[in-house]
């Protein structure tokens, strides 16, 4: 019976292995990432002797001493072993010393700042992220988009009215916390195209849940074409509907559209929706950008993610009639 | 364990603690460390069932992806209760419940040392446990997680923090008061003999805890005020536009929080310490290196704290630093493993079921520890906090190894405890199906945190494979409370109906084995003189040319009666009164300022009950309850040596001065 | 009953008493509380956001009444060599006086507070302010339960009820004073002289 946990533990790493893991630790893509997983494999296979060791000894012990009807002679009265405590000290602390210095190699290796980094200011709001590229001049929300031939050094913070979040995705490297007041750094790179998906890693309040983003790593030349067409100023027909809703139900009060009267200088609480339509998803990364949960959305976004707008924490229902959410959400998607 | 309620107990067993007596009155009143023992395991069993059923709705909601069992508002208190009640309204206090009940019995003492102050703690803790719980019905429960970090904790309006910060505050009180008085009981009270390494594992593992309680309660206390200060006053500790640093909540949380991690598993480490021996018929291997291990964990426990704050930004020198700590622990840690399997080794074992839960915590408890040692790999930890790969290392520590280890005490002691054995059979039912579903519930989560799922998280997205592991584990969450069944039966109907439990129920070794099942009213009708380690078991046995074990001596069953006159502490109700007081203090704080009057009256009771306290004369009570004979008086001589040790009058100075509002704790007189 | 009285002291198995043990670990706690809010103020100590700072701090001020609370300590003594001696009514004055010194300080520390505050230095203006009014709030505090306790005492013995073998009351609540005493001590050094 007691090698259940054995068995559940195979059967787990075999399951484990077998799926598309777009979010998972054991399947790393940035060379960080790779950093890490190799040390955390070495030191899991050291445990996993240890494990195996401590179990086997209590397994062997309960069916090799039990108690056997008819065996009426006591046990030898043992009080202890000098040599084998001495023994059972020093050897697991030789054992840990070794983990221990490519630990603290690792621990340095992974602060440094990569010289050629693309800059990245990572902004962490209850419950979206912010992204700024200060070389490039792109603000963008949620989706993050890197090049493949460049490593990406992030400098995180957050609002000081805002709480602690920890930016974290785990296939390109771990997690770092975003505290108010206090700039923390992280550097992330996905030589491989594709998409990597993350969490809000620190309990941030009522939506932590849904405080996700994603990352684009594209080619170099797709990823200038991103930054080329994230400069470009919102698709707005300044004569049009939906241009109108977004002014009159005070859309503009917290969202910004580049090149329009509505740029907001960046100081409005909302993510940025200058290109919003050329992303795919939205609501701090948890909904896919899709006429119908746009739709949803605008007809009362706490319905699909838990907000606060009372104490300015997320976004409120506008009241919006059923045809003002199809010209809003239309000149939404338009956003490209 | 509902037997364990007052009521209950008192109406179906009326002679069970002796000349004390039945009735309400006398447990409201009771400074019988053995009745506040039961008191307290009675409550902290209440509260462990709340927080499992917390645990299965979170499990519930969990189950499938995305999920609408609850709201993410009502999963965030949640969460925010279970770890808060598990870790403060149910481990601590079983150990605490633990705790009273046998360091008197296991030192050769009457009482604690400050029975009055003992009760006191009980009483504010039980206050606190439900002032804490009644948030629930007024605005809900806290909602900031366990540890509650700043500036979210500080954010919010509602009051539900409040309640968080001050309960927590009230429920220090109650845990600082207890460790003043174990300490002080374990250092002053052990019967003639027994110098501090004759002293029962437990014993020592109590003071260890004792002592870490000491030292880091005040730092929390420290956060909590900064906190409810922050929310209440104005202050600005945490606020980052004036220059606050959210981080330094941090650093004070933890560094009581790690060591709070061995405060809630070195009780259950003392009680395997005590079964394993007993159920191998071989002593403790290495006494003295399970002693100073347990010792070395406390020590080094001051020492690791940022290890739960790698990702905060500290800088590599820090990190590192907390990194090799951390690594460092784990060999005290592996020595009391080792020994304790160096105990079973070559003895002659016996599958009771305080055996299976103390075999079980060994085995469980090493998979927590190991996986700590990744955690202390820094960068291995930014992938693993903060994910279920955590909550899976901390509950194979705290459920694998602190309840299990509770488990096996409830059945080891549970015979001395009610008289009777509770039932084989159900407990191995009980064991087994425990085993089964805490691995089906924790082991997938290790997986589930290295695949990307986040801690605290309401739900989570369909397609990144999540979803089988996540169904199995809230299986196994549902066999746990399965598990739970047969125990409860066991605790309802076996304490009743169970074979009659012998004086020495195990063939033990340790002192509470030597005196009646269930103990008498005073312990011990002569204080015995302690000569070994596991003094009773050497005067029942000695050892052959080839080292085995040889009975010389059986002792006749011993009597709960004695005609020997023994004073023992006089019942009072100044203490449940102070206790009552402050809690209504809180109240009122909390609904300031329509509650201020609430305040005044609180403080008002707290204040008579202090006062009342350090006036009344122990010995000479009030006249309606007078009776603190323990047995029927036939006139002999009272046996001075007895009341000395005793030691039971003693009070007040550190209780009034423990709550710090107290203000006349001196004049005991 | 009438012969317990007399050996019944709060004594342990090998006749220490335990209320002192009691108090020493209390006071082990309390060192770890004020350590707390040290390491907090030493924290804050530039955080005052705009406000006043520690330019406020009137040291030859703060110097006397820290003078008083330490000559407070030694009138404790006196009251205890008192008590040893079985001198009642010395023990009283000295008591008296502790709790007199006491309370000189205190209203030194009020004095402090309601100028700070004119001057603009608060406990919502700054996290320096915050960590400032906190600790030493707390301070007097501990200060305060030590004079009523001491008055207690004093009350107690004039009634006649502070028998022998409760007499060590007079060296627990002493204890608990030097403590508060030294505390102060730590505070004001680090607090105001290192800060100026």
């Amino acid at each position: 019976m007691r090698l259940i946990p054995l068995a559940l533990l195979i059967l787990l790493v075999a399951s484990a292995c077998s799926d598309n893991l777009p979010r998972s630790t054991l399947n790393p893509v940035g060379e960080n990432a790779e950093t890490i997983d190799n040390l955390f494999r070495l030191t899991l296979a050291i445990a996993a002797v240890f494990f195996v060791g401590v179990n086997a000894a209590v397994l062997y012990v309960a069916i090799r001493y039990r108690a056997r009807k008819g065996d009426d002679r006591e046990p030898k009265q043992i009080h202890g072993n000098d040599t084998l405590e001495i023994t059972w000290t020093v050897i697991p602390a030789l054992i840990l010393a070794a983990i221990a210095v490519p630990t603290v190699q690792t621990v340095f290796e992974l602060a440094e700042e990569p010289a050629d980094a693309l800059q990245v200011e990572v902004i962490g709001h209850q419950w979206w992220w912010e992204y700024r590229y200060p070389e490039l001049g792109v603000v963008t929300a949620n989706e993050m988009w890197i090049p493949t031939d460049q490593p990406v050094f992030l400098s995180m913070t957050t609002d000081d009215e805002d709480v602690i979040h920890s930016f974290w995705i785990p296939n390109l490297n771990g997690k770092r916390d975003v505290v108010p007041g206090r700039v923390n750094t992280l550097t992330i790179s996905a030589p491989e195209p594709g998409v990597y998906l993350g969490q809000c890693a620190e309990f941030c309040g009522l939506s932590h849940a849904r405080m996700r983003m994603t990352v684009h790593a594209a080619e170099p030349a797709d990823f200038d074409a991103w930054v080329t067409d994230q400069l470009a100023p919102g698709n707005v027909d300044e004569d049009s509907e939906g241009w109108g809703l977004f002014l009159d139900k005070g859309c503009s009060a917290c969202h910004a559209i580049g090149g329009t009267e509505a740029a907001g200088g960046g100081l409005n609480p909302g993510p940025d929706l200058t290109h919003v339509g050329s992303r795919t998803t939205f609501a701090g990364g948890s909904y896919q950008l899709t006429t119908e949960n746009l739709k949803a959305w605008l007809r009362n976004p706490s319905e699909l993610k838990a907000m606060e707008p009372d104490a300015n924490r997320g976004m409120p229902n506008l009241g919006l009639t059923e045809d003002e959410i199809d010209t809003l959400v239309a000149f939404l998607q338009d956003l490209k | 364990m509902a037997t364990l309620t007052p009521e209950a107990t008192e109406l179906e067993e009326p002679e069970e603690h002796g000349a004390e007596g039945g009735g309400l009155w006398s447990w409201i009143t009771t400074v019988d460390h053995k009745r506040i023992g039961l008191m307290y395991g009675g409550t902290a069993m209440l509260f462990f069932l709340i927080g499992g059923i917390e645990a299965l709705f979170i499990r519930l909601q969990l189950a499938v992806p995305d999920a609408t069992v609850l709201t993410e508002a009502q999963y965030n208190q949640l969460f925010t209760m279970h770890g808060t009640t598990m870790v403060f309204l149910v481990i601590m206090p079983l150990a605490a419940a633990f705790g009273n009940y046998l360091l008197p019995l296991m030192i050769g003492a009457r009482d604690v040392a400050f029975p009055r102050m003992n009760a006191m703690s009980f009483w504010v803790f039980l206050f606190g446990g439900i002032f804490l719980s009644s948030s629930f019905f007024l605005g809900g429960f806290p909602d900031g997680g366990w540890f509650g970090y700043a500036p979210l904790s500080t954010q919010s309006e509602m009051i539900r923090m409040d309640f968080w910060a001050l309960g927590l505050l009230i429920l220090g009180i109650a845990s600082l008061a207890g460790a003043i008085n174990f300490t002080t009981t374990i250092f002053t009270m052990r019967a003639p003999g027994m110098s501090m390494f004759k002293m029962p594992v437990f014993v020592w593992m109590q003071l260890v805890v004792a002592f870490l309680l000491l030292f880091s309660l005040p730092v929390i206390t420290v956060a909590l005020f900064e906190v409810l200060f922050d929310r209440n006053f104005g202050t600005l500790f945490f606020d980052p536009a004036a220059g606050g640093d959210p981080i330094l909540y941090q650093h004070l949380f933890w560094l009581f929080g790690h060591p709070e991690v061995y405060i809630l598993i070195l009780p259950s480490m003392g009680i395997v310490s005590e079964v394993l021996p007993v159920f191998s018929r071989k002593p403790l291997f290495g006494y003295q290196f399970v002693v100073f291990a347990g010792a070395a964990i406390a020590l080094l426990g001051f020492g690791v704290w940022s290890h739960h704050m790698f990702t905060s930004g500290l800088g590599p020198v820090a990190e590192s630093a907390f990194s090799l700590t951390t690594m460092f622990i784990a060999v005290p840690t592996g020595i009391k493993i080792f020994n304790w399997i160096g105990t079973t080794w070559g003895g002659k074992i016996s599958l009771k079921t305080p055996m299976l839960f103390s075999l079980g915590f060994i085995a469980m408890f090493t998979i927590g520890g190991l996986s700590g040692v990744t955690h202390a790999v820094v960068p291995a930890d930014t992938q693993q906090t903060d994910t279920y790969y955590v909550v899976a290392h901390f509950h194979y520590v705290l459920f694998g190894g602190a309840m299990f280890g509770i488990f096996a005490g409830i059945y080891y002691w549970w015979p001395k405890i009610s008289g009777r054995y509770l039932s084989e059979p159900l407990g191995k039912w009980h064991f087994w199906l425990m085993l089964i579903g805490f691995n089906l519930t924790f082991a997938p989560q290790h997986w589930l945190g290295l695949q990307g799922m986040a801690r605290r998280t309401a739900v989570y997205p369909p397609d990144i494979g999540l979803e089988t592991l996540n169904m199995v584990s809230t299986i196994g969450a549902f066999t746990i409370a399965v598990s739970m069944l047969p125990f409860l039966y066991a605790m309802l109907v076996n304490s009743r109906t169970g074979a009659p439990a012998p004086a020495d129920a195990w063939d033990g070794r340790t002192l509470e084995w030597s005196i009646s099942s269930p103990p008498p009213h005073h312990n011990f009708h002569d204080v015995p003189t302690v000569e070994a380690i596991d003094d009773f078991w050497h005067q029942k046995y000695g050892e052959d040319d080839e080292g085995r074990a040889v009975r010389v001596k059986t002792f006749p069953e011993p009597s709960r009666y004695t005609d020997k006159y023994i004073h023992l502490p006089s019942p009072s109700y100044y203490p449940i009164m102070l206790a009552g007081g402050l809690v209504l203090m809180a109240y009122g704080f909390i609904f300031a300022p329509l509650g201020i009057p609430l305040f005044v009256i609180g403080a008002l009771i707290l204040f008579g009950g202090a006062f009342g306290w350090a006036q009344e004369d122990p010995d000479h009570p009030m006249g309606d309850h007078d009776d603190h004979h323990a047995e029927p008086d036939d006139g002999s001589e009272p046996d001075e040596t007895a009341e000395e040790a005793a030691g039971d009058e003693v009070e007040d100075p550190t209780a009034a001065l423990a709550d710090g509002v107290v203000a006349d704790g001196g004049d005991d007189a | 009953m009438s012969t317990e009285t007399a050996v019944h002291g709060p004594v342990g198995t090998d006749g220490a008493d335990i209320r002192k043990t009691a108090m020493w670990a209390f006071l082990g706690s309390e060192c770890l509380f004020f350590g707390s809010f040290i390491a907090t103020f030493l924290l804050y100590s530039d955080e005052t956001n705009g406000g006043p700072g520690t330019e406020l701090f009137d040291i030859p001020f703060t110097s006397v009444s820290s003078f008083v609370l330490l000559m407070s300590s030694l009138t404790m003594v006196l009251a205890h060599n008192a008590y040893e001696r079985e001198d009642g009514r010395q023990m009283r004055i000295w008591l008296m006086a502790t709790a007199l010194l006491g309370t000189v300080f205190l209203g030194g520390q009020v004095f402090e507070f309601t100028t700070f505050y004119a001057e603009g230095l608060r406990m919502d203006i700054s996290p320096f302010g915050s960590a400032f009014f906190v600790l030493t709030g707390f301070h007097g505090a501990h200060v305060a339960i030590g004079v009523i306790m001491l008055t207690s005492m004093v009350i107690m013995s004039r009634r006649g009820n502070l028998h022998a073998h409760r007499g060590m009351n007079v060296e627990l609540v002493g204890l608990y004073w030097h403590f508060v005493d030294i505390v102060w001590i730590v505070i004001f050094t680090v607090v105001y002289l290192l800060q100026v």
